[in-house]
Order: C-alpha cells, then structure tokens, then sequence
C-alpha cells in the first residue's frame, strides 16, 4: 500500500482501503445491533433482519451494553435454538460470582452459585446477578459462542458480566461468570436473551463475528 | 456520507473513511488446523507488529487414549524450544451433567513457580474423547516482542471432560508471565499424552 492511502493506516480520519472480507476493519465483524425497549426478549436469528450466526464465523460475541430491567430481582437470561423455533437447548453449565459492596463492609467474596447452573437442563442461563431497577443500575459484559454451526461437536460458551445489584436494600458490585455447553450437535442458529420475569427495559446486545481468514 | 465513499461501505474492495477513533482492531494472521499431531506450534506472526495477540482455540479434540490434558508454552528463540520459565496461578470451575458435583476452586496442583513445563490450560482434568467433547477458549498474550517487561497471558477455557464416566463442563482460567525479558516469538500447544486430534488455533494481533 502506498500513497495517501497508507498514510491514513491507524489515523481516525481520511481514506482508506475497504476491508477484506467485508463490514468492518478488522477480523471483529459487526454483525447486529437490537436495542431494548420494554421488550420481552431480544433474538437473535441466523437468516432474519440481516442477523448472520452460522458457519461464516468460527466464534461469535455478544457485547451487553447497560442493559437496564424493568423488574427488580429477576436474573437475565440466555437460552440457545437448536433446531425448530423453540430456545430450548440441553445445556450444562457453571456459574460463580464475584461481589463487593458499596459500604466496603466486608462483605465481598467469591462463590460458586449451585442454584443458578444447569445440569442437562433445557431452562434458560442466568448471566448475570439478579436485576437492579434503580435508575443508574445495569448489565454490561459478554458471551462468546463457539463454533455455533458445529454438527460435531457440542457447543461451548464463556459469559462474563458486570452489574449492579441491590442485596438487603446495599447496591453492590457483582461479576458473574458463566460457562458451560449445549450438549447437542444439532446447529445452534439462533440465541435468545431476555429477564427471568418482566421486560428488558432498555440497553443494547451487539453481535459480531470473529474471521478466521 | 454520500458519493463513491457511501457506496463502498459494506463491500470488500475501494476505498472508505476511517473509523472514527482510529484503526483499533482485531487483525487475522494466522489459522492452524490440527490433525492427529503430536504438538501445534505457532512460529511467525509474533513479534513488535502487536502489542497485544490473542489466540483462539476452536473444537480442539485429542485422539483416542490415555488421559491426556492440553499444554501451552512459549518459545524465546523462534520455537526451537519451548520451555520459558512461567509462574502462573490457575483456577477452575466444574459442574456434572449429573448435577452430582459443581464448584469453583484454586488448583495448587497445576500453577506453575518458575517452571519451564507447560502451562495446563484444561485444569489437570482429562479431555474428554468421545466424539462430541471438544475444549474452546482465549489467549491474550502481551507485549511479547519487549525486552523490558516479562510477558503476561491470561487463559480461559471451557471444554467438555470426563470423571468415573460422568461427563463434565469445566472451565479453566489461568493468568501467568514468562519471567523472561528475552522477545517471545513463538508458542505451542500439546498434550501430555497422544496427539491432538483436531481443532483450529487462529493468531490475531490488536492494533493499537
């Protein structure tokens, strides 16, 4: 590459080359942007609104955005479609947090959640620690899915969240980590967020897919 | 945005306006496909290009055999050794399909203290072998062209093993340096016993 157009490699303004391989700079290629509002759930579907989740990428990555709920105390959820339209894959999972609270009472730790992991179950995900409704309060992390399209192998993700979260009236600092498998070969072409009980009341989910060539 | 500019967005070839902010992104270098091999090594694409590479590990699936757990280690001169001295703490989480066992742990058994052995990125836990169990995850490997600094990694894997036939999901996390101020140039993944089967390993380099 050279001329002007080299010389705008890395700088925030001026022109340069396309991409190879598509819509973004970079191997991250974004992919869909749904932005909440007082929604019951928010879909992602390969095939629909421009929403690509199959074998074009190897892994894909869902980026939580404050994400606010409606209703206080609910859990927000991800649930996987394997064929059909129903979310209901067989997944096992593990979930642990860590969490410290405003006051620095000491109450801060890090722990294993058996009532919010999955064993062969077809429920959905927890993914983050129980809502928040106060107006500052929200979600922000990720999930990583691999290999969605696999009709191999089963289908292993990685979550990672931020939130605020009341316990006993204390707002408190929770990060929830999440991972575990669809137990199915079947393709995984569709993903499905939503609250435990009430709307997503506002906030964005961001796909993108990750190149492997 | 109008003209000649509006129409190449989206499309592969022309020209475009730059990202707002920079050229921060995620840049492919390299894919590596496993079959029935003894180690998987990446020799090029690591040096001051990146300050920051991740590498990507996709349905990695070892052959039949013993009990066998996936290694990584690094390499100062090129790869014709992979034995960097590394510290490193490790951590795992683990729930049965059977919902008979979960928990979270530290595990002292397979952090490392200034050893040249592989790191254990599946947690001492064999892989499990049927043919639907596969291990998938994330290395960020920093800076590892400076001569200042040692070289930090942080490592998170998922896969699926086995225990007294139990299927399991178990995730390792694992964050470490190669105590070294020597340029690291190369890395390599193996099993401690038998080949790797299969599975991708994609280099990719952040530019900064």
């Amino acid at each position: 590459m050279t001329g002007i157009i080299s010389d705008n490699v890395g700088r925030p303004s001026g022109l340069i080359k396309a991409a190879s391989g598509g819509t973004s700079t970079g191997a991250w290629t974004k992919i869909k942007t749904l932005t909440a509002g007082a929604d019951s759930t928010l879909d992602f579907v390969d095939g629909t609104d421009d929403v690509v989740l199959d074998s074009t990428y190897p892994i894909y990555r869902f980026s939580f955005i404050n994400i606010h709920a409606e209703t206080s105390g609910e859990k927000f959820t991800v649930n996987f479609r394997d064929g059909g339209s129903a979310y209901d894959a067989t997944k096992t999972t593990s979930y642990f947090l860590a969490y410290q609270d405003e006051a620095g009472s000491g109450d801060a730790a890090l722990s294993y959640i058996t009532s919010k992991d999955l064993a062969q179950s077809t429920d959905a995900q927890p993914i983050a620690q129980d809502t928040n409704v106060d107006n500052d309060a929200s979600i922000s992390g990720y999930l990583h899915l691999f290999n969605p399209s696999s009709t191999t192998f089963v289908k292993h993700f990685i979550s990672n969240t931020q939130s605020m979260t009341l316990s006993s009236g204390n707002p408190y600092s929770y990060q929830a980590f999440v991972t575990g498998y669809c137990n199915v070969t079947a393709a995984i072409d569709g993903v499905q967020f939503s609250m435990s009980s009430g709307n997503i009341d506002s906030g964005k989910i961001k796909l993108y897919g990750l190149g492997d060539s | 945005m109008s003209g000649i500019i509006a129409q190449n967005t989206l499309d592969n070839s022309g020209l475009v306006k730059a990202p707002a902010g920079g050229s921060d992104a995620w840049t492919f270098i390299s894919k590596t496909t496993a079959s029935a091999d003894a180690t998987v090594s990446i020799t090029s694409g690591i040096d001051s290009t990146y300050k920051l590479y991740l590498i990507t590990l996709k349905d990695v699936h070892r052959a039949d055999g013993s009990e066998a757990w996936l290694g990584f280690n690094l390499s100062t001169d090129g790869g014709s050794n992979y034995d960097a001295t590394k510290t490193s703490n490790l951590f795992n989480t683990h729930h049965r399909e059977n919902d008979t066992s979960a928990s979270i742990s530290y595990n002292d058994a397979q952090d490392l203290a200034q050893s040249t052995a592989d790191v254990n990125i599946s947690t001492g836990i064999e892989l499990g072998v049927d043919s639907d169990a596969s291990l998938c995850g994330t290395i960020y490997l920093y800076d590892p062209s400076n001569t200042t600094f040692v070289k930090h990694f942080l490592i998170k894997t998922a896969f699926m093993s086995y225990y007294s036939a139990n299927p399991w999901t178990v995730n390792t996390n694992v964050g470490g340096y190669a105590n070294t101020t020597s340029a690291v140039d190369a890395v390599q993944f193996k099993m401690n016993s038998g080949n790797i089967d299969a599975g991708d390993f994609c280099l990719y380099g952040l530019t900064t």
